[in-house]
């Protein structure tokens, strides 16, 4: 940079910022010249159109109450579908008297996530408060069998528990995987960086889809006689896989961005390969990858529904089936999927601005 | 000194352990996987591919009839995979360019709707949206009895848009070779007022001449050679419509929705990448006297290029995996017909290895293509 460049900089810092706009702020920004007035009338007139669509359809021209029928009749929502069936999509075939477990830990699950959110608490403490309390509870209140309550195979799981589930133990369970996989691909070892690349490379270039598929067709042929896995536990299996490899590749980035002066001096204080992974490299590294890995976290928050297709009842299979009864059958078309649509925009875009939350106080707090 | 204690036995030994494990496990799952396949009397090995098929596949990208082998039925899911994918991936580019571009208008209601668009797109599942677009399709629209004749010939219902189909013939090679040359002498004639524009600051209509360089060649095959056609018209008759060209919901849906999908991420990098270029490249642009418009497509765009490839990469590779959601609303791509495969065969390791296997070699394919075209772009450095 040359004196003037600096100077200049350093001089005008306003310079920098966006050229003030046409003819007072205001009107200027949105009708300054005709392209642009032209710009804003065309997407206020989509908005609006958007707008009276929606309400058309949500409100105006829906049936409130009532049967089936008379949701034939309108053109709009039909809400009775949705109060009908809402312990359905939220529970799917768990015991009808005994769905206060699922919800109890749902509500246990959320407010338990709510609360490790905050980086204050984060610690050895939390980590111990999950494995210890807060995971048992869970599958005792899901799957019973102790205190008195009934036994629920995982066959009669569904909804949105298991959507959480699948997506929740995918990622835990992934993530020490993934770190692993990690260290073997930056691993000096020819031998252990072969498998780890290969490991990754070879779930990163092909489709969910096809895993799953392993997982639910192929892998009861690897299994000798008498022993049969449920298949919930092997379409949890595949998720973990799958996601051990993107994190993977997330943490490489986090481990490439750590000095290599801190693996020397590592060295030089006589500490071997593990204690200058955990106690010097993997602080560093992690904390740069925590924006990036709740991101990924949206994102296998979604893919959870793919499960739907291997025949495993997650929310999106519970909305699908229940548009599919008999009763409600080409009445209720775009109601359940629409109702589905705002509930997984509504957790990814809050897992969305703490991503961004966690970046800015990332940024603020440490460097 | 211990053996133990030196560091290469060390890091031989923890790699023989590796690898001896490794080896371990896939060897007793082979041998228990061969077991219960003869226990299952499953026959193993790839002689299937050269059976008959027998099942009818709804859309064909490449010809095929129920008598067909089964290798020539996975040839079919694979083109037919190749061709939503790809064009999912140039339509969602476009789109997703001109979105990425309006996020960062300094009108707030342009940024602010296309922000909205981008949000509303990335936070809903992609197969929720599949299902969506194809319960939308199957229900706004009439069954096939009382199909909606938008023009003569031209059919539209729940089961999708039929058209009149243009068949040649012969002729046809001949098309495709002036199409390839036109489009050759296009880019040449592009290259070379280009440069001599540059060279001399004489401005040649560029627009005019390559246009016309590219369709003189089809309109010398068009007058000169012997091109017969014919139409395929689509006839209506009790439950489906037969002959001509025909759009369905599952193929119009996928596409949709990936499209949509595409838009969302390209959206987003594009913005990214612009952002990353320095602002005082907008202010040299500006004092130059280039507008708005003219800085972003000569000064602003080929710099931020070289940031939006890599992730641009990764958009592209995410589609064409995304693509097996197909089976989701029954668009007979590479994985559907392999499922149909295997339910009829019973095969069922060798159908995903060869899915797979096909997945991973186009996946490498992509990536070398990128990283080639990334290698053009990127900055050369003196």
């Amino acid at each position: 940079m040359t004196q003037i460049d600096t100077l200049i900089a350093g001089a005008t810092p306003a310079a920098r910022e966006a050229p003030p706009l046409p003819k007072g702020r205001w009107l200027g920004a949105y009708f300054g010249t005709p392209g642009n007035a032209l710009i804003t009338i065309l997407c206020l007139g989509t908005i609006f159109a958007l707008t009276k669509l929606a309400i058309g359809w949500l409100f105006v021209n829906a049936t409130f109450s009532g049967l089936p029928a008379d949701c034939k009749a309108t053109s709009g929502a039909c809400w009775p579908f949705l109060s009908a069936k809402m312990r359905y999509i939220f529970f799917g075939f768990y015991p009808f008297e005994e769905q206060w477990r699922p919800l109890a830990a749902m509500l246990l699950f959320l407010g338990a996530c709510v609360v490790s959110m905050v980086p204050k608490v984060w610690g050895r403490g939390l980590l111990l408060a999950w494995i210890a309390i807060i995971l048992p509870v869970l599958y005792v209140l899901m799957a019973g069998g102790y205190f008195g309550l009934s036994v629920v195979p995982t066959t009669q799981w569904g909804g949105l528990p298991l959507s959480f589930m699948l997506s929740f133990i995918g990622l835990a369970c992934a993530l020490p995987l993934g770190i692993a996989l990690a260290l073997a691909r930056a691993s000096s070892l020819p031998a252990i960086r072969i498998l780890g690349v290969g490991f990754i490379e070879i779930v990163r270039g092909v489709p969910l889809i096809s895993i799953l598929f392993m997982a639910t067709v192929m892998l009861p042929l690897f299994m000798p006689d008498g022993i049969t896995i449920d298949k919930l536990l092997r379409a949890q299996v595949a998720i973990i896989l799958f996601a051990a490899a993107y994190i993977a590749e997330i943490v490489r980035g986090g481990l490439q961005a750590v000095p290599k002066g801190q693996v020397e001096a590592g060295h030089s204080l006589g500490l071997h390969y593990w204690q200058i992974m955990r106690k010097i490299v993997l602080p560093q590294a992690l904390k740069k990858v925590i924006p990036p890995l709740v991101s990924l976290f949206i994102g296998f928050f979604q893919d959870t529904t793919l499960v739907t297709i291997v025949g495993l009842l997650d929310f999106l299979d519970t909305v699908r089936t229940a548009m599919r009864d008999p009763e409600w059958q080409g009445i209720a078309v775009l109601e359940g999927y629409v109702f589905a649509a705002v509930v997984y925009f509504l957790f990814s875009a809050l897992m969305g601005a703490y991503s961004r939350f966690l970046e800015r106080y990332f940024r603020t707090t440490h460097d | 000194m211990p053996l133990f204690n030196d560091a290469r036995v060390r890091a031989y030994l923890y790699q023989a352990v590796a690898i001896g494990t490794v080896l371990l496990v896939a060897w007793v799952m082979f041998s228990t996987a061969s077991a219960n396949l003869a226990k299952q009397d499953i026959a193993t090995g790839f002689g299937f591919l050269a059976r008959q098929a027998g099942f009818v596949i709804t859309e064909t990208a490449i010809a095929y009839e129920p008598t067909d082998t089964i290798g020539r039925a996975i040839l079919v899911g694979i083109a037919n995979t190749v061709k939503v994918a790809l064009l999912a991936a140039v339509f969602g580019t476009v789109l997703g360019l001109l979105v990425g571009i309006g996020r960062l208008s300094h009108n707030p209601v342009l940024s602010r709707l296309m922000l909205a668009y981008v949000e509303a797109l990335r936070n809903v599942p992609l197969l929720l949206y599949l299902l969506l677009w194809y319960s939308l399709i199957i229900s706004a629209f009439p069954p096939v009895k009382q199909a909606i004749e938008m023009l003569p010939g031209v059919f539209l219902s729940n089961s999708g848009l039929v058209m009149p189909a243009l068949r040649f013939e012969s002729g046809f090679a001949a098309l495709v070779a002036a199409a390839i040359v036109g489009g050759i002498a296009a880019i040449a004639v592009a290259r070379v007022l280009g440069r001599r524009r540059v060279a001399t600051g004489k401005e040649a209509p560029i627009g005019l001449y390559a246009p016309l360089a590219f369709l003189l060649p089809l309109a010398l095959v068009a007058l000169f050679a012997d091109i017969a056609v014919s139409w395929d018209v689509p006839e209506l008759g009790r439950f489906r419509l037969s002959g001509g060209y025909h759009l369905r919901p599952e193929f119009v849906a996928l596409l949709l929705g990936l499209t949509l999908s595409v838009s969302a991420n390209v959206a987003e990098i594009v913005r990214a990448g612009i952002q990353a270029v320095s602002k005082g490249q907008w202010e040299a642009a500006t004092a130059l006297g280039l507008s708005r418009g003219r800085t972003l497509k000569l000064v602003i765009l080929p710099q931020a290029l070289r940031i939006i490839i890599p992730p641009l990469t990764n958009t592209y590779l995410t589609v064409f995996k995304n693509s097996s959601l197909a089976i989701a609303i029954g668009y007979p791509d590479l994985v559907m017909v392999s499922n149909t495969i295997m339910n009829q065969t019973g095969q069922a390791i060798e159908a995903i290895a060869i899915f797979m296997g096909v997945y991973l070699g186009l996946s490498i394919l992509i990536s070398l293509v990128m990283n080639w075209y990334n290698a053009q772009v990127a900055l050369r450095e003196r």
